[in-house]
């Protein structure tokens, strides 16, 4: 059993939390993941690890609700426990000292990208940041971004905070100004991310995505998560969840991401109403 | 009773659920012997000099010995029996193909020109073991001391489990890592309920707790630790991480939605208990008419879940003929009575998709069979111009497993085949590496429940005698004095 040593909203429907995770600490790299199961009955789900404490023996995860599970677990309290958590899964970000690296971070995307930033940062990159969401209160780890950043860019859809606009028009404006990236790191929705790497493909600026499929296991067993790179399938749960943003065939993500839409309606529908926390419908993700 | 009045009684047939009753749920088909069923079955057995059944039988159990004790009626003696040699009788009562093991040599299905009709070992089996867990109370083995030695073992299915439980009886600590959220492997994320129900399984696992197992969930080892780890902090170690890697057609479409491969379907189905979503969370692919592709016991439970899971119409689509299909013929036998339709010596060319990206149909060419292959069947080659598109709503992919890369991957010194198999010792188990061996699927690809145990109980021998003389140059010959005995 893994207890939540820690929980706070960070945003609307964002929590962030401590689970008692010593073995997964213990060996965990930036960019890597885990898989958790809230209850008996209960789906498994991947969620980034956004940072350890060996010495607690505890990972911190960072979740928006999206449907019945993720909004399920918001509703747990510090003291409560979920019988699984599986990892650290998936291969580590690749850290290299390369000189300037762009970190671009839209919605949830910002949880798993802090990891990564920092890390390019410890090593000896510069990170510039660019983050964006559909509106300021949304949000998350602006504080955590600048730390590691040498700068941070803020866009918002309505304009809300810093630019209105898309990450994309961030990036034009850095690269309009001379800036030279030698790397760019993206994470969030597949839409965003396609968007992102399109431009450095035309700007020549190497990318690395974080693909979010269906996931089951997460060890390479089932093949859910597959993914189309540079022409070949991969699965993203051992050969990812990072890839190189030039390959990926995001229009695919993204339809596979559907697969299960019906169904997790049905789910959210009857939590809801067996709840009555909340009417389906009202919850509005970040993730498409 | 002499042979001939044995020779006369018809096989007794264990009964099951109605076909028209059973695909709408996902209990077990076939029901049991009754006491009195199974001593009319234990009659039937000749009790042979030379019993070729037991050489058929991949672990060796003496075959007639615990029919005799059915025959008298002593069922605790009989259980006994079967447990020298066999720790998992309710589970391999239920899926080895005996037709191809003992039941194929067995001396009445001779005498009747038809192993259909030879004695029916391992329903007996099935049978034996159903009464020792309806007795509610187990034999523990006699405690043993303490050995002070620590093994660890990678992986909870058959291989591991059984490793874990001959080891634990010579008195070693036992600490076994699975990467589920639940042990028992193939036999609880694939074989599905109706075929293996899910309790038994649990209920060996709880043994093996009571014994003293101790069951890490949730350790991918590779991940969540490196095996150097394990070795530091172990003895010896054991890996039977088995063939979960699945294979794909690598036709076009075949990353459409609602294609998807058996483990994947098998795992939500069984592990996920996705039949009873939306009471359980996690969903699966549900269609009108389902095709799944290939002809194993894997194939079938695909076919026959899909049934379960609402289809009007399921479909295998397979290359060769029927007579090819490596399925068990009870499992073949039970999909037709289900109304599985057999699609023979046709073969997916490409998937075809709708303007949302799901399947719509499949690209089928007919096949006829050519020369023997290398493995000694006929060869499946298409014929030209002979394309055909059937419909379809769901496809599951059921063309075989191989071995599951995480941990060879993370270990570069442990030797493996060209197609990813652990290179082991036959006799013992071991590995290139001193101090791990290896056994079940991860050596031998996608193969058997029994081959996996036997395997799991020469390793565990082996590792014994490793633990207890520090021996590991010529564990082999050493053992050669017990080699009957391990088989
Ligand atoms: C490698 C990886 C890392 C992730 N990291 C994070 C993270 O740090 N924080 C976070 O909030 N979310 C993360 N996600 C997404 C998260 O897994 C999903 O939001 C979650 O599974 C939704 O479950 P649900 O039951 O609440 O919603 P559902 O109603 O079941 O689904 C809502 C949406 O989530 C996606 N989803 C559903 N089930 C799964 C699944 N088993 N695997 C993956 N996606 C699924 C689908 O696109 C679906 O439309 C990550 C996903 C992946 C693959
Ligand atoms: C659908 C299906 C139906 C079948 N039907 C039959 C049948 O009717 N009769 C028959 O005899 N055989 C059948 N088989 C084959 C049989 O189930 C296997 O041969 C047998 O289970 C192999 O046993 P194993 O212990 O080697 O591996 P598995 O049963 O595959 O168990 C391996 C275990 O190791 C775990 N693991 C993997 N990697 C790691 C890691 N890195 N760290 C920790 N744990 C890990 C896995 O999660 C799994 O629990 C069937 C197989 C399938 C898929
Ligand atoms: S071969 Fe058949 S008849 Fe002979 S001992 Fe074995 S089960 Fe009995
Ligand atoms: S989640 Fe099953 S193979 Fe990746």
């Amino acid at each position: 059993m893994h207890e939540i040593l820690y929980k706070e909203e960070i945003g609307p429907d964002i929590h962030l939390y401590r689970f008692h995770a010593p073995d997964v600490a213990r060996y965990r790299k930036p960019g890597q993941f885990v898989i958790v199961r809230i209850s008996d009955e209960g789906e498994r789900i991947p969620i980034t690890i956004a940072d350890v404490n060996t010495d607690e023996g505890s990972i911190t995860l960072i979740v928006q609700s999206v449907g019945k599970t993720t909004l399920q677990m918001a509703g747990m309290k510090v003291g409560d426990s979920i019988p699984d958590i599986t990892g650290p899964l998936g291969v580590p970000t690749h850290i290299e000292k390369v000189g300037n690296v762009l970190c671009v971070g839209g919605g949830i995307g910002i949880a798993p990208l802090y990891p990564v930033a920092k890390a390019m940062k410890d090593i000896g990159n510069r990170v510039m940041s660019i983050l964006g969401a559909r509106s300021s209160n949304l949000l998350i780890l602006e504080k955590e971004m600048e730390d590691v950043s040498s700068e941070v860019l803020i866009t918002t859809d309505d304009g809300t905070k810093g630019r209105k606009g898309l990450v994309t028009d961030a990036i034009k404006e850095l690269v309009g100004q001379g800036e030279n990236f030698d790397l760019c790191v993206a994470m969030g929705p597949p839409i965003m991310m396609k968007f992102v790497s399109l431009l450095t493909k035309e700007l020549d600026i190497p990318t690395i995505v974080s693909l979010n499929p269906i996931m089951i296991d997460g060890t390479g067993m089932c093949g859910g998560c597959r993914v189309t790179v540079g022409g070949e399938t991969k699965f993203a749960c051992v050969d990812g969840p990072e890839f190189d943003g030039h390959q990926v065939d995001f229009d695919e993500l993204m339809k596979r991401l559907t697969m299960y839409s019906s169904h997790e309606k049905q789910s959210l529908d009857r939590y809801s109403s067996e709840t009555g926390c909340r009417l389906a419908g009202t919850l509005k993700g970040d993730q498409e | 009773m002499n042979i001939k009045e044995r020779l006369k009684i018809p096989p007794t047939m264990m009964p099951e659920q109605d076909p028209a009753e059973r695909i709408t749920n996902v209990e077990e088909v076939p029901l049991g012997y009754t006491p009195e069923m199974a001593m009319l079955e234990a009659k039937r057995c000749l009790q042979c000099k030379t019993a070729f059944c037991v050489e058929g039988c991949p672990v060796g159990i003496d075959i007639p010995g615990f029919i005799q004790l059915i025959e008298d009626g002593d069922f605790r003696g009989a259980i006994k029996k079967m447990k020298e040699k066999n720790l998992l009788p309710a589970i391999c009562g239920r899926v080895c193909p005996q037709e191809e093991q003992c039941q194929l040599v067995c001396t009445v299905g001779k005498a009747q020109k038809d192993p259909c009709k030879a004695v029916m070992i391992g329903k007996l089996e099935r049978f034996i073991a159903d009464w020792e867990r309806e007795q509610g109370e187990y034999d523990l083995p006699p405690e043993v001391k303490p050995s002070g030695r620590k093994v660890a073992v990678i992986g909870a299915g058959p291989a591991g489990l059984t490793v874990a439980g001959d080891l634990i009886r010579f008195g070693h600590e036992v600490t076994v890592f699975e990467a589920l959220h639940k042990a028992g492997g193939v036999l609880v994320y694939g074989i599905p309920e109706f075929r293996l129900p899910k309790a038994i399984v649990q209920g060996e696992v709880d043994y093996l707790e009571k014994l003293g197992v101790n069951f890490r969930y949730n350790f991918v080892v590779g991940k969540t630790a490196p095996v150097s780890q394990l070795i530091e902090d172990f003895d010896t170690v054991f890996i039977g991480t088995g063939a979960g890697l699945p294979r794909f057609m690598r036709v076009d479409g075949e990353n459409l939605l609602g294609v998807l491969s058996a483990n994947e379907y098998l795992t939500r189905a069984n592990l996920m208990k996705a039949y009873s979503f939306p009471e359980t969370d996690t969903p699966i692919v549900t269609g009108k008419k389902v095709i799944t592709v290939g002809g194993g016991n894997v194939a079938m439970d695909c076919a026959r879940t899909a049934l379960r899971m609402g289809a009007a119409r399921s479909l295998i689509v397979y290359r060769r003929a029927e007579e090819q299909m490596p399925a068990r013929l009870e499992e073949i036998h039970h999909a037709r009575e289900e109304g599985v339709e057999f699609h023979l010596l046709q073969n997916p060319v490409s998937l075809i998709g709708n303007e949302d990206g799901w399947i719509s149909g499949a690209r089928l060419i007919k096949m006829e069979l050519g020369k023997p292959d290398s493995s000694g069947r006929r060869r499946p080659v298409p014929i030209e111009g002979s394309e055909f598109i059937e419909e379809t709503d769901a496809l599951i992919v059921a063309i075989g497993n191989s071995p599951n890369p995480l941990v060879p991957a993370s270990f570069p010194e442990l030797e493996v085949t060209r197609w990813g198999g652990v290179v082991v010792n036959e006799l013992t188990g071991q590995t290139s590496v001193p101090g791990v061996f290896a056994g079940g699927d991860i050596v031998l690809g996608a193969a058997t429940v029994i081959l996996a145990m036997g395997h799991g109980r020469r390793a565990a021998k082996a590792m014994n005698l490793y633990l207890n003389s520090g021996r590991w140059v010529d564990l082999d010959k050493a053992m050669d004095l017990s080699r009957a005995e391990v088989r």
